[in-house]
């Protein structure tokens, strides 16, 4: 196990491992090797991992190094290692959701994004942790244990994809997909101190992505690198005819331009988080305006009050579409069933029995949100008020290019810190579910260290489709961020603290 | 954190927990009460929005006529289906008896 | 005090299986009769991560149904209806709740009479439970059940009538004019045996000429026109008799018990259950374009209305009404209007037709028109008697041939008139007090004489002939 500063070939990043898989120059079992190697010796500290999937990454990586060997083309993302957080499907391989109630159930399907994966040559290493069907902030209420940070394991990762940023900020794989329905990618980036990627509302399949709230659940990438987790967005992006809410565009390339720089945009700070943050994520937002300013962007404050409405409005659309895309766990046809003299009482025990508390009570007030007499009230006024929202970003967008805000309203915090008060944990989602309403794409980079040493992120956000413009800008930001918070956790920790699991 | 008027009775968190097919303690039904009525608290001011003339948004696409050709595919493998069941008989998936009958 | 007089007030809902190939969001087969969970894939049982995606030509047919039925064709949108029951894979129906695709239409009745058509909107259909053990597979005292999940994702078009249908009889050709029209559109095969087509009927009674609607009643599991008519007139009646009672009615469904004529409370109804219904958000809105409408109406056939309009115009609508109906449910009203265009009487084709070839409808419909219509001239004009071209045409339809060689190999044709001259002569010299009385315009005995006249030629003798030769020696 390398500890130089360069480390491994794994630490160079997805283009990297790509381009010297791909080249010949390395091969993809030894790639694999390395990150099997590291997954064992400090998973069981962290917990990134329901499931490692070894056999079948290796007899990947075996047939990549094969077609590499005989001139035929293995793919963009040939050898990069990958984990895939635990609620995309991968056929005949567990998906849990980190639910007892889908303990043991294996898809007889794969997720699109999936198979476009391996159609890539990316080798995926096992199925991430994360909080019950993908609801949280923590991973801390995963059924299957939580995940700790690896920066400082009596911490949270973040969530609800905190093993698939975890994994990656430990060095365990290159790349990671997570899913991102109120910031459940952005904000463990933050925390974790990588770079998280939630696209454009339709640019990525959803088709094998278990629904949590189907108008806000996008799949996207976590890497350590701007352009790695762009390069693995490419990849998995793109029209799905199994997905009717697909995009019919053409991908846009992500990577072309990425490094041309921020001369003469315009970038709107969002002035409205700013006091309902820890200072250190307020400062590091402000930090980062300034860093945009000095490389040449246009940087000016902006109000943009309708953003407060987005947590209660998201309190209400996200838990009603859940209770819905929930009902089908009903003990009939996979997953677990408690018995009942009755089929009414065998749904209702293996439900209460089969979901975590947080799950339930997202079931509860998602029911009570659609129900008789509330729908208006509730739903109803949620979904205007989405589009109050929906306006004041189109209009911001006249006037900017790209925003900018912090992306969590603190670093890490303590496990068991939020648990004992459930709002107290949404208010986490605060910067990051206005895009998830909008269906905008938004980025989250790491940026700087806070008083206790933990990373913060900022986030990057932009009009539909805008992809481009916003990882230019988050690469900028990149080059501008402190260099101690740059890099994966376990290679900056090679001077001398301790390494997660020793 | 205990809002000192419930915003949702026990009676209530009752019948959505029998809407929600979930079956709750007494202690459990009592403890949802207290976190529902904060969370209903929280949400309040979306309830309370002026949105006259403003229309819902279910879509943050403007998608129209995804349609798909009428033709076959190849299905599931009956038996990979009816292997992830908890109770087969004849081929079928097996349920206790069902007292209700289909809305 | 005088007995209040009451009249029922019916609305129906009709769902019809469409004709697709596949089914309404994947693309499973959409076929009757096959092994259990052998036409499944992770849409249709609702696997986690399972994704709609909607089917163009059940859009078509529903389209082309809303046309039939004279509905506007509007902008629509998916909506969840959210319950739980084993047969719902995803436990929760999409269908379609405030925007659906056609509204605002009516359909004519033979009669001439017209029910208004509130609604006809896209759903998926559910899978198929089946009870086992306690009495006899009924729901009540069963022990456990099976599901089949074949027909989950099945598309179906729902058609909710305006309550405009007053009785039992009415809703019977309501459904009957319903099943034809959809038929006729190419869009489904409306057979209620197979479950392709499935009726509920909402009952209500009110005093007659009140202008309030009474508590309604759904009234669920009519497997067949005959159930239907029965189970509307029982509801009808438990209704008047409790409302007379001074009782009310509960707002309920009930179940149609086919063994005992009578309806039900199913047990677990308390109050209307709570769909909450909201936007389906994994699908996107359908808007009927020039694409979609052009492969609606291509194709949608001729409506049986229109069928009943060109019979009418060529043989006039009086006395005829029955006749057209039993013509054209039989699909022989093609042959009635070649057989016309080939120089036959109109009525007497539609007689001929209705009464039967109708007997024998399977051959009649390969039956050529021309030799129908040869047939039809030769009684016409009086070379074969009435049960001559019954025969004649009996045969025909049976095993084909030519009417005239037909009639010829059977000995069959016209007497000649000094033949029946004859007889005649012979018949009043034996019957003279018969005679007598027929001379005095006695009617029975006509039928007397001519009975005698046709036993004795064994029904060869044209009626006609004969009348006029009687009629000719009453001096």
């Amino acid at each position: 196990m390398s500890e130089g500063t360069e480390g491994h070939l794994l630490d160079r990043g997805v283009r990297a491992i790509a381009h010297a898989v791909r080249s010949g120059e390395a091969t993809a079992v030894n790639v694999l090797e390395e990150a099997l190697g590291r997954i064992h010796e400090q998973d069981r500290s962290l917990h990134c991992f329901n499931l490692l999937t070894e056999e079948a990454a290796l007899a990947a990586a075996v047939r990549v190094d094969d077609s590499v060997a005989r001139g035929v083309d293995p793919g963009p993302l040939a050898g990069v290692p990958v984990a895939l957080k635990d609620n995309l499907c991968t056929q005949g391989i567990e998906t849990t959701c980190s639910s007892r109630i889908l303990q043991g159930w294996r898809p007889p399907y794969d997720a699109t994004v999936v198979s476009r994966l391996r159609q890539a040559g990316a080798i995926a290493v096992g199925k991430t942790n994360l909080d019950e069907f993908a609801m949280g902030s923590s991973t801390e209420n995963s059924a299957f244990g939580p995940t700790y940070n690896p920066w400082d394991l009596t911490r949270v990762p973040g969530g609800s994809s905190g093993g698939s940023a975890a994994a990656v900020a430990a060095g365990f794989v290159a790349t990671s997909l997570g899913s991102d329905t109120g910031g459940s990618i952005r904000q463990p980036a933050s925390l974790c101190g990588v770079v998280g990627i939630k696209p454009t509302y339709g640019l990525v399949s959803r088709y094998g992505l278990i629904a949590f709230a189907s108008s806000l659940d996008q799949i996207g990438t976590f890497a350590v690198e701007v352009g790695d987790a762009a390069a693995a967005l490419e990849v998995i992006a793109g029209h799905d005819p199994a997905d009717s809410t697909s995009l019919g565009q053409p991908a846009p390339s992500l990577l072309e331009g990425l490094y041309d720089g921020v001369d003469g945009l315009r970038v709107g700070l969002i002035s409205d988080f700013l006091a309902d943050v820890a200072e250190s994520c307020s400062k590091a937002a402000d930090d980062a305006g300034e860093a945009l300013a000095r490389a040449g962007a246009k940087v000016e404050q902006v109000s943009i009050p309708e953003m407060l409405l987005g947590l209660p409005a998201y309190y209400i659309i996200a838990p009603a579409e859940a209770s819905s895309n929930l009902a089908r766990y009903d003990g009939v046809r996979y997953g677990l069933r408690v018995d009942g003299p009755d089929v009414e009482t065998m749904n209702a025990r293996t439900r209460a029995e089969g979901f975590g508390a947080e799950v339930r009570r997202r079931v509860m007030i998602g029911t009570y949100a659609l129900s008789s007499g509330y729908y208006d009230a509730y739903y109803g006024q949620a979904q205007k008020a989405r589009t109050l929202l929906i306006r004041a970003f189109e209009a911001a967008y006249e006037r900017f290019d790209v925003l900018l805000a912090p992306t969590t309203p603190s670093a890490a915090f303590r496990l068991g810190a939020k648990t004992a008060n459930p709002i107290e944990m949404y208010l986490s989602d605060l910067c990051t579910i206005p895009s998830n309403l909008s269906g905008h794409p938004a980025v989250s980079v790491p940026f700087a260290l806070d008083l206790d040493g933990l990373p913060i992120g900022v986030q990057v956000l932009a009009p539909a489709l805008g992809e481009a413009v916003m990882l230019r800008v988050g690469a900028a930001l990149e080059a501008a961020a402190s260099p101690s918070v740059r890099g994966p956790a376990r290679v900056r920790r090679a001077g001398g603290e301790a390494v997660p699991g020793e | 954190m205990a809002a000192s008027v419930e915003l949702i009775s026990l009676e209530e968190v009752r019948h959505v927990a029998k809407l929600a097919r979930l079956e709750l303690t007494d202690g459990e039904i009592a403890t949802l009460q207290g976190e529902l009525s904060a969370l209903l608290d929280h949400v309040d001011k979306v309830r309370r929005l002026d949105t006259a003339d403003i229309p819902p948004t279910a879509h943050p696409l403007p998608l129209e006529n995804v349609l798909r050709p009428d033709e076959v595919r190849p299905c599931l493998d009956r038996e990979i289906v009816l292997a992830a069941a908890p109770a087969v008989e004849s081929d079928r998936f097996l349920v206790p008896s069902i007292l209700g009958d289909s809305p | 005090m005088s007995e209040t007089a009451y009249e029922t007030v019916i609305g129906l809902e009709v769902h019809c299986e469409l004709s697709t190939a596949t089914k309404l969001f994947c693309s499973c087969a959409n076929q009757f009769g096959s092994e259990p969970n052998t036409n499944i894939c992770p849409v249709c049982l609702g696997l986690p991560g399972s994704l709609p995606v909607l089917n163009r030509r059940a859009v078509e047919l529903a389209m082309r149904i809303g046309e039939a039925l004279s509905c506007r064709i509007e902008p629509s949108i998916f909506h969840r209806k959210n319950y739980f029951y084993p047969d719902m894979p995803k436990d929760y129906q999409i269908s379609q709740y405030d925007a659906p695709i056609n509204v605002d239409g009516h359909l004519e009745l033979p009669d001439g009479s017209r029910v208004g058509i509130v609604r006809a909107h896209i759903e998926e259909d559910t899978g198929k439970t089946t009870h086992v053990g306690g009495g006899g597979g009924r729901i009540h005292g069963a022990s456990y059940a099976l599901v089949d999940y074949n027909r989950a994702g099945v598309p179906l078009v729902e058609i909710v009538s305006a309550p405009d249908i007053s009785s039992a009889a009415q809703a019977r050709a309501y459904v009957t004019e319903l099943r034809a029209i959809v038929v006729a559109a190419g869009a489904s095969d409306g057979r209620m045996e197979e479950g392709s087509l499935r009726v509920d009927a909402n009952v209500s009674v009110r005093p007659v000429g009140s202008t309030e609607y009474g508590t309604r009643c759904e009234v669920k599991n009519l497997n067949s026109l005959r159930s239907l008519v029965r189970a509307i007139e029982h509801e009808a009646e438990r209704q008047i008799a409790l409302v007379s009672a001074g009782e009310a009615v509960a707002q309920e469904t009930r179940h149609f018990d086919e063994s005992t004529g009578l309806t039900h409370s199913l047990r677990s109804k308390e109050e209307a259950y709570d769909y909450r219904y909201f936007p389906e958000p994994d699908l996107v809105p359908v808007v009927p374009d020039e694409e979609l409408l052009a492969a609606a109406r291509a194709g949608l056939g001729v409506m049986p209305a229109e069928r009943r309009r060109r019979l009418a115009e060529l043989v006039g609508s009086d006395g005829t009404v029955e006749q057209i109906q039993t013509v054209i449910e039989l699909d022989l009203d093609g042959l009635v209007l070649a057989a016309v265009a080939a120089g036959a009487d109109a009525r007497l084709t539609l007689a001929r037709t209705a009464n039967e070839a109708a007997a024998r409808a399977e051959g009649a419909r390969s039956l050529d028109p021309g030799r129908f219509a040869a047939l039809l001239e030769m009684e016409a004009a009086g070379k074969l008697s009435a049960t001559q071209a019954k025969t004649v045409l009996a045969e025909m339809i049976d095993s084909g041939g030519e009417p005239a060689e037909i009639a010829a190999r059977l000995g069959f044709g016209a007497m000649a008139s000094s033949e029946i001259d004859a007889l005649v002569d012979a018949l009043i010299a034996a019957h003279p007090a018969e005679w007598e009385r027929y001379r005095a315009g006695d009617p029975k005995v006509a039928q007397f004489l001519m009975g005698q006249v046709m036993r004795e030629t064994k029904g060869r003798a044209n009626p006609k002939v004969v009348t006029a030769a009687l009629e000719a020696r009453k001096g």
